[in-house]
């Protein structure tokens, strides 16, 4: 790989990092798992003059459930880390359904969670993931910390809204208030294939009752597509065959998917479709089961 | 004394480790990119990024500015030294570097040499070229319309798009088998565009050394022998000044047979700088312009008796071929050995008619991993024989039986002209479905049907013509298709052989080496095989189309034995015999009337240089060349069975079953590699893989995340069994095994979907079967064609 001349900095210090970032002037990037930027140096679709390496940075390699229950992901955290994570499976279902199905088992020894929803891709699982869960980044810059819902966090295709001088730290997870349920489904082409489609669904309920509902698709639009509006078709009642018939629909209308080589606008959609109805018919097995 | 134990000293059917892989895994492999020669510079290609368009201007100034380059070529600058274009592998032309314009995304319009890698890449941003986009064409349909614009303008008499037309069979006789047909059965489908995408890419290192006029080549070449040749011709250089030396090779099924303008660019930079100059090709690079396979339309239709009896079968194919005709292929066929479709069924008549157009994609329809095209061939025929099986009612299964070429049958003329030799089509048959349990099977098929489940089972057999020469019929740019080997062994009974093949993964470093543990009983370690060196190795025509063994390994074996005539000859002057009295058992010689009395073969070793009888040459060393008299026949019985999901159109393999028979097996570890490679390769193009092309000639996949190659993950297991028919014509009785799997493979994936689609009224689903386009199929009841290739927006 022939990549442009860039400069190539390894603080140890969260300050120095952001020091370097200022000066940068907007020309330096952040490395972190380098699974997405490594590629773009490549291709020369991206040219910084400097990379920031942050995998000397210490403190944030964490992956911790605070005493509220909310979950802290942090910058440096694997994805192969949240796939071990057998403790998230009750708590979060959702991120334990996707851990397995981000890239392939190589690429997530080395990728962040953080990383990918700050790369933005439209086909990243995880930033569809985070807005059904309604999670937050937590970015630091020369003026402190600030936190931003990953909803508004993606501006647009690999776009975010942080300042420049700006590391997001980490990502926070909010706990589920009652039972937390949901899933994620993916359809790729082979292991470590982006998403043709995938659907992110994230409930909390109490007993058979849906209390809240967030659900986001992957690989369907210019952006992570943000399908909560659809869910809240489920909120305030049981998962009925009539509510599950309703959030499908209503998500794949939200889906804006275009023709491709892997697979049609129209086949993109009824994917959606078919997903949001399996995720939810799951649940309410599961629900039916307990009771 | 006991004879030697053949297994022991790693002879034929040991399943002895390969040797070469000692190195592979210690990291010590000496690939093109891993040779450094002292003052070496780096080259780096700019390439087109439109499919079609003129050259207005190239504007090279600020390249030559950036510090550290040393030459920046162009097209004209080639013209000049009349290196502009070059000639292909199937008597075309090839743009080295465009000059009027460019043809294809990715065509070679201007290189930079420069003293590292980094600074040729940014020197090559740095040039700028001004194009005049012109309409482009992507698939045979546009070419061949009236209106299209004429791709090869540059070719005097090319008045339009198309490459050839060629055709082979009895027309009149195939007429009229029609006509006594009781039903015609028809079936028309693509094999989409795939690459052979070996994990290393192209690349070489030319160094020219002006003191001595010798050029020496470092390249990845499965044809070192013919690359040599072709540089003579084209450098205008003395044959004996060259020498072309194959390192280890990182994988080519077919990619690496033919020339390529980055070899020839790095010669001449090298003639010119005087300094050894690398080009080690990108993996765009290499996706995007170098050697494809298949991209071939084929329809076609089968007369048939009501009994299930095939009376005849009409084939057309409409091939696409780029922007130049560059297929590596036996100069006598057009389409390579397609019409080999069909040898394993006995059928009176047959013909083919054959189109060949130019279109804006890249040149280079090469063998990926199939013996010139009988990828298409039989993939067709499979299909065509699951249709024809369905609509005459009648089990799958036994269609193929009622008529296979029966065992008695050979050898047997196919309708195309091709002579089989031996088989047991049946038998192969019957283990395989006893392996997957056929009958069983319908039952559960039902059984998940009532469920709403579909199961389906798909079954592909086939006998492909593999090993090309022999030479009356097989030549590539004229020179003669047999191959080579030369053995030397030393005073001590250790060895060296050399052959004119190029081993790139197959390993021959291992099997040769059993060859002659066969043939003279020396430990298969105490041979070291060497190929690739042209200074070295005897003329050979190298690897691919599954030729080493059938043709080389022969070379092998029959060297072998000219060294124990030789050995003979010693061992009865050291046993105070005559010749006529010395008997040979594996490693040994001894008085047939006292077998006690004996001497081992590296007791002749040491006698070929120490104690020869008077009158005898010296030495033991000789060499062999091999012309085989026909080509060899494996067979192949696949046996796939699936589940598809309705709902979403994901299909699953539940099992897989491979029963191939290749004759006798040398190293049956490495020969079940071969397979297990080939069905992956098989599952790839059934299940994933494609190189597509949008409306203005862009290539969709022209990397690792468009072009899928299959993991660990997701390739299902294959159940391998075997059944041995020796080559009647081959010394040791092998047959080709490496592109069987490769061949054969991808119908039974798609016959099974198919089967499980059967009451859905559909007929065909092009490869590959996408979820997306099985749901479609499900869903309409119609077929799904991949043409056009790329959709556009809905
Ligand atoms: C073969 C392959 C297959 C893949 N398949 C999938 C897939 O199926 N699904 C999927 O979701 N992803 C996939 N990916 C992408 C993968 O998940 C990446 O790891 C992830 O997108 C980026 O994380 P990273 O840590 O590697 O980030 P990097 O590549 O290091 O950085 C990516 C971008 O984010 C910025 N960045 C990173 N960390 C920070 C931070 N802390 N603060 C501010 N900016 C930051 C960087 O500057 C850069 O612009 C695949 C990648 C590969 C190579």
């Amino acid at each position: 790989m022939y990549p442009s001349r860039f400069g190539y900095e390894s603080p140890r210090a969260l300050d120095e990092a952001i020091e370097l970032l200022t000066r940068g002037q907007g020309e330096a990037k952040i490395l972190a798992g380098g699974q997405s930027l490594i590629p773009m140096l490549k291709l020369r679709f991206a040219s910084p003059e400097m990379l920031v390496d942050i995998n000397n940075l210490p403190g944030l390699s964490h992956l911790t459930v605070d005493p509220d229950g909310s979950l802290r992901v942090g910058a440096l955290c694997r994805h192969s880390q949240l796939e071990r994570a057998a403790a998230l499976a009750g708590p979060f279902p959702t991120i334990a359904a996707a851990a397995p199905l981000v890239a392939d088992p190589i690429v997530r020894n080395r990728g962040t969670l953080v990383g990918s929803i700050c790369h933005a891709d439209p086909q990243g699982d995880w930033a569809a993931v985070a807005i059904a869960l309604g999670a937050s980044v937590v970015a630091q810059g020369p003026s402190g910390r600030r936190r931003i819902p990953v909803a508004d966090f993606v501006s647009g295709p690999f776009q975010n809204v942080l300042a420049y001088d700006e590391v997001a730290v980490e990502v926070v997870f909010p706990a589920a208030a009652g039972t937390a349920a949901g899933g994620y489904l993916k359809l790729e082409r082979r292991v470590g294939d982006f998403a043709t489609a995938g659907v992110a669904v994230g409930l909390e309920r109490s007993g058979s009752v849906v209390t809240r509902a967030g659900m986001a698709l992957t690989g369907v639009g210019g952006a992570t597509i943000d399908a909560s509006g659809a869910a809240q078709a489920l909120v305030g009642g049981e998962l009925t065959a009539d509510r599950i018939a309703r959030a499908a629909e209503g998500a794949a209308a939200a889906a804006k998917p275009r023709s491709d080589h892997r697979g049609s606008a129209a086949y993109k959609r009824h994917i959606v479709h078919t997903f949001v109805t399996r995720i939810l018919t799951r649940v309410a097995d599961d629900v039916e089961r307990a009771a | 004394m006991t004879a030697l134990d053949e297994i022991k000293i790693g002879g034929l059917g040991a399943s002895r480790r390969r040797v070469e892989d000692n190195r592979f895994i210690r990291g010590k492999g000496n690939y093109v990119d891993d040779i450094v020669l002292p003052g070496m510079l780096h080259m780096e290609i700019l390439r087109s990024p439109v499919a079609h368009a003129r050259i207005v201007s190239i504007d090279t100034s600020k390249a030559w500015a950036i510090p550290g380059v040393r030459l920046v070529l162009t097209g004209e600058m080639m013209a000049k030294r009349n290196l502009a274009w070059m000639p292909t592998l199937s008597y075309d032309t090839q743009a080295v570097l465009a000059t009027d314009k460019v043809r294809f995304q990715g065509q070679e319009v201007a290189c930079v040499i420069a003293d590292d890698p980094y600074i040729a890449k940014d020197a090559c941003e740095a040039i700028v070229v001004e194009y005049e986009t012109l309409p482009v064409v992507v698939n045979p349909e546009q070419a061949l319309a009236t209106d299209a614009p004429l791709i090869r303008d540059d070719k005097e008499n090319q008045q339009d798009n198309v490459v050839f037309d060629w055709e082979v069979g009895d027309a009149a006789g195939t007429d009229r088998a029609f006509a006594q047909a009781d039903l015609v059965s028809k079936i028309e489908l693509h094999y989409p565009r795939s690459h052979p995408s070996p994990i290393e890419c192209c690349g070489s290192i030319a160094d020219f050394d002006r003191s001595t006029s010798k050029l020496t080549v470092y390249m990845t070449t499965q044809a070192p022998h013919i690359i040599r040749a072709a540089v003579s011709l084209v450098a205008e250089l003395p044959e004996h000044m060259i020498r072309i030396v194959s390192p280890d090779i990182g994988g080519g099924f077919g990619n690496k047979v033919p020339v390529y303008p980055g070899y020839v660019m790095s010669i001449l930079a090298s003639i010119l700088l005087e300094r050894p100059v690398k080009w080690i090709e990108d993996k765009t690079g290499n996706l995007i312009s170098t050697g494809f396979g298949r991209d071939v339309y084929l329809r076609g239709e089968m007369a048939l008796r009501k009994d299930g009896k095939i009376l005849g079968v009409r084939m057309h194919t409409l091939s696409d071929h780029g922007a130049f005709f560059a297929d590596a292929q036996p100069s006598k066929f057009k389409i390579g050995l397609m019409h080999s479709a069909f040898a394993a069924y006995d059928i009176p008549a047959a013909h083919l008619l054959a189109r060949g157009v130019y279109t804006n994609k890249a040149p280079g329809g090469v063998a990926y991993r199939c013996s010139f095209r009988v990828t298409e061939a039989m993939f067709f025929q499979e299909r065509m024989v699951q249709a024809a099986a369905d609509d005459l009612g009648m089990d799958q299964a036994e269609f193929r039986r009622v008529n296979f070429v029966r065992d008695d049958d050979f050898p047997h003329r196919t309708a195309f002209g091709f002579l089989t030799d031996s088989g047991q089509y049946g038998k192969c048959l019957d283990v395989g479905l006893e392996a997957i349990g056929y009958a069983d099977f319908q039952e559960r098929k039902k059984e998940a049907a009532a469920r709403g489940r579909l199961l389906g089972i798909g079954i592909s057999t086939m006998t492909e013509p593999l090993g090309a020469g022999n030479s009356r019929e097989y030549d590539i740019l004229g020179i003669k298709m047999f191959d080579s080997a030369e053995l030397r062994v030393h005073m001590t009974g250790k060895a060296l052989l050399r052959t004119g093949a190029k081993t790139q993964g197959q390993g021959h470093e291992t099997t040769w080496a059993q060859i002659v543990a066969h043939e003279l009983g020396l430990p298969a370690e105490d041979v070291v095989v060497e190929e690739g060196d042209t200074d070295t190795a005897p003329f050979g025509m190298g690897t691919y189309a599954s030729r080493s063994t059938p043709v080389a390994g022969a070379a092998v074996a029959m060297v072998a034995r000219k060294i124990r005539a030789k050995a003979r000859k010693l061992a009865a002057h050291l046993l105070e015999v005559s010749e006529e009295d010395v008997e040979w058992e594996l490693g040994r010689f001894y008085v047939r009337s006292a077998p006690n009395r004996g001497v081992t073969i590296q007791e002749c070793a040491a006698a070929a240089y120490s104690n020869m009888p008077d009158g005898m040459e010296p030495g033991l060393e000789n060499v062999a060349y091999y012309d085989p008299p026909n080509l060899t026949w494996p067979f192949a019985c696949y046996i796939a069975t699936v589940e598809v999901d309705p709902q979403t159109g994901v299909w699953d393999v539940l099992n897989f079953v491979a029963v191939d028979d290749c004759g006798v097996r040398i190293n049956p570890m490495i020969v079940e590699g071969q397979i297990m490679g080939g069905l992956t390769e098989a599952y790839a193009m059934a299940s994933m893989q494609f190189i597509t092309y949008d409306a203005e000639g862009n290539c969709v996949g022209s990397n690792y995340m468009d072009y899928l190659l299959p993991t660990a993950w997701e390739t299902p297991g294959f159940e391998l069994h075997e059944v041995v028919t020796p080559c009647p014509h081959h010394p040791i009785g092998a047959k080709g095994i490496g592109e069987c799997a490769t061949v054969g493979g991808p119908a039974a994936f798609v016959n099974a979907v198919m089967d499980a689609l059967k009451g859905f009224g559909v007929r065909n689903i092009d490869m590959p079967m996408l979820p997306d386009r099985v749901h479609e199929a499900i869903t309409t009841g119609r077929d799904v064609s991949g043409h056009p290739p790329v959709r556009q927006d809905d």
